[in-house]
């Protein structure tokens, strides 16, 4: 927990902070509205004794009252799938539409591009890309569980991309859910706060920001890029969204999520940032009694 | 090239399947170039035959050859070939003597089937999504069915099953069987 000490000047009410990061988290779903209906899914896990209470700002992500959704029907049918409540953020907030071309530039295991294949109705293309070749197994695994049908999965080196074997040159979406330092997921993984601090957090940023520059120039003007981390550090939020803005071909947009959030820092460690990096949200554990994450929304202005 | 814009093999010879990219399944057999290759109109007929699956569910998709036989179905339109990590959902296995439909296909499609499903309850059902085999009286065709359980008020599609001399096999791969 050491290595949270130094965000205490800009986390709002600390100690409860703590407190959250100290709980396990609740047990959630999320509903894979490609094969089937979020009330279909509440009635067949109630015949197996397992009862599910709907999220009011998302339908599709319900809390369940068993440590192993994994082991009850609807998993083995690819209608539910176990998803942290906050990840499921970042693809609501890209709100890809059906038949567009979207890529998910760092996407296994799958849960996220996943997400977007079933917001897509599972129609147009989810161009899932990841370079660990031994988690693409996952992302191939979750995939065709969840019956997704719209999905190509590419194994690149994201900095490098091309879309090439697709005929195409930019896409209309990209998700960067970035590789990153994972501070925001210690309520599940109690080992996560390892190898984290400022010094990890630059190190990692300089790919992050690789990645996200690639998306920017891979997606068409007036399209939309979505950053996010599953981590608390500034160096791997705000700042590399700052130094990517510098570039001048994407500009920082406002966006809606119904949970509590803190707008995105716009000086940290004596350096400012951008000031619409307001516009960003971080998502603390204490807020909504989930997991940390960072989130930013970009139209592409070039 | 020849003149159809299909590659020849490096020897002047036929075209043949190659295991490093997906290929997309010709409409008919006489645009067929590579042997074995099954056609688009062969694999939509036998989604119809065995399980009377309405031709029109895969008027959206593309078909795709990558390994020899491994079929794949994507929901967009694309000419190939594709040199992916993959490409939609893996849906059938043909180039064997009895074509084999995949778990996900079962699942994913097999709620349109009525033909050649059976229903297990709910005890069966759970020792079927287990892996193990049971005796069975069923009328029905022998080979590949579907196998289905009522849940939330609907006949749910669980995967596939081989049938013969009056035994269901589950073909359940390993890492879907759950054991509850």
């Amino acid at each position: 927990m050491d290595v949270l000490a130094r965000y205490e000047s800009i986390i709002d009410d600390y100690d409860a902070f703590l407190d959250a990061c100290m709980r396990p988290l609740p047990t959630t779903v999320r509903v894979n509205t490609i094969k089937a209906t979020v009330d279909r899914v509440v009635e067949a896990l109630d015949a197996e004794g397992v009862s599910a209470t709907r999220r009011s700002w998302d339908a599709a992500v319900l809390e369940v009252d068993t440590a192993k959704p994994g082991n009850t029907w609807p998993y083995v049918h690819g209608w539910i799938h176990g998803q942290e409540e906050v990840s499921v953020i970042p693809p609501r907030v890209l709100d890809p539409q059906p038949g567009e071309v979207v890529w998910a530039a760092a996407a296994a295991p799958g849960s996220k591009a996943t997400q977007v294949a079933a917001q897509m109705d599972d129609t147009g293309l989810v161009i899932a890309n990841d370079d660990n070749l031994g988690r693409l197994s996952a992302l191939r695994g979750n995939a065709d569980r969840l019956g997704v049908t719209s999905m190509a999965v590419t194994n690149e080196d994201a900095r490098f991309q091309t879309f090439e074997p697709f005929d195409v040159e930019r896409v209309d979406r990209a998700l960067v859910d970035a590789p990153c330092t994972c501070e925001g997921t210690l309520r599940k993984s109690p080992d996560a706060l390892e190898g984290a601090g400022p010094e990890s957090s630059r190190h990692i940023a300089t790919v992050q920001r690789d990645i996200l520059s690639r998306a920017i120039e891979l997606t068409k003007p007036g399209g939309t890029v979505v950053y996010s981390t599953c981590t608390f550090a500034p160096e791997e939020n705000e700042a590399v969204v700052d130094s990517v803005l510098d570039e001048g071909d994407a500009a920082v947009v406002p966006f809606d999520v119904p949970l509590d959030s803190s707008a995105g820092l716009t000086q940290w460690d004596g350096t400012s940032y951008t000031p619409t990096l307001e516009r960003t949200k971080r998502f603390y554990p204490h807020q909504n009694d989930t997991g940390g994450f960072y989130v930013a929304k970009l139209e592409v202005t070039a | 090239m020849n003149d159809s814009g299909v590659p020849l093999a490096p020897d002047g010879g036929e075209p043949e399947n190659r295991s490093d990219r997906f290929e997309r399944l010709p409409a008919t057999e006489p645009e067929r170039r590579v042997p074995g290759r099954p056609t688009r109109d062969a694999v939509v007929e036998w989604w119809s035959e065995r399980f009377d699956i309405d031709p029109a569910t895969f008027s959206a998709y593309t078909f795709w050859e990558k390994g020899a036989g491994r079929v794949w179905a994507l929901h967009h339109t694309l000419t190939g070939p594709v040199a992916v990590e993959s490409l939609g959902l893996p849906i059938l296995r043909t180039r064997q003597e009895f074509w084999k439909p995949t778990t996900n296909a079962a699942q994913r499609f097999g709620t349109e089937a009525t033909r050649n499903v059976i229903e297990l309850d709910g005890a069966a059902a759970k020792r079927f999504v287990a892996g193990e085999d049971h005796d069975i009286e069923w009328d029905g065709d022998w080979g590949y069915v579907i196998a289905a359980h009522r849940l939330a008020g609907e006949l749910e599609p669980i995967g596939v099953g081989l049938y013969t001399y009056g035994t269901l096999q589950s073909m359940v791969p390993k890492g879907r069987r759950r054991d509850f």
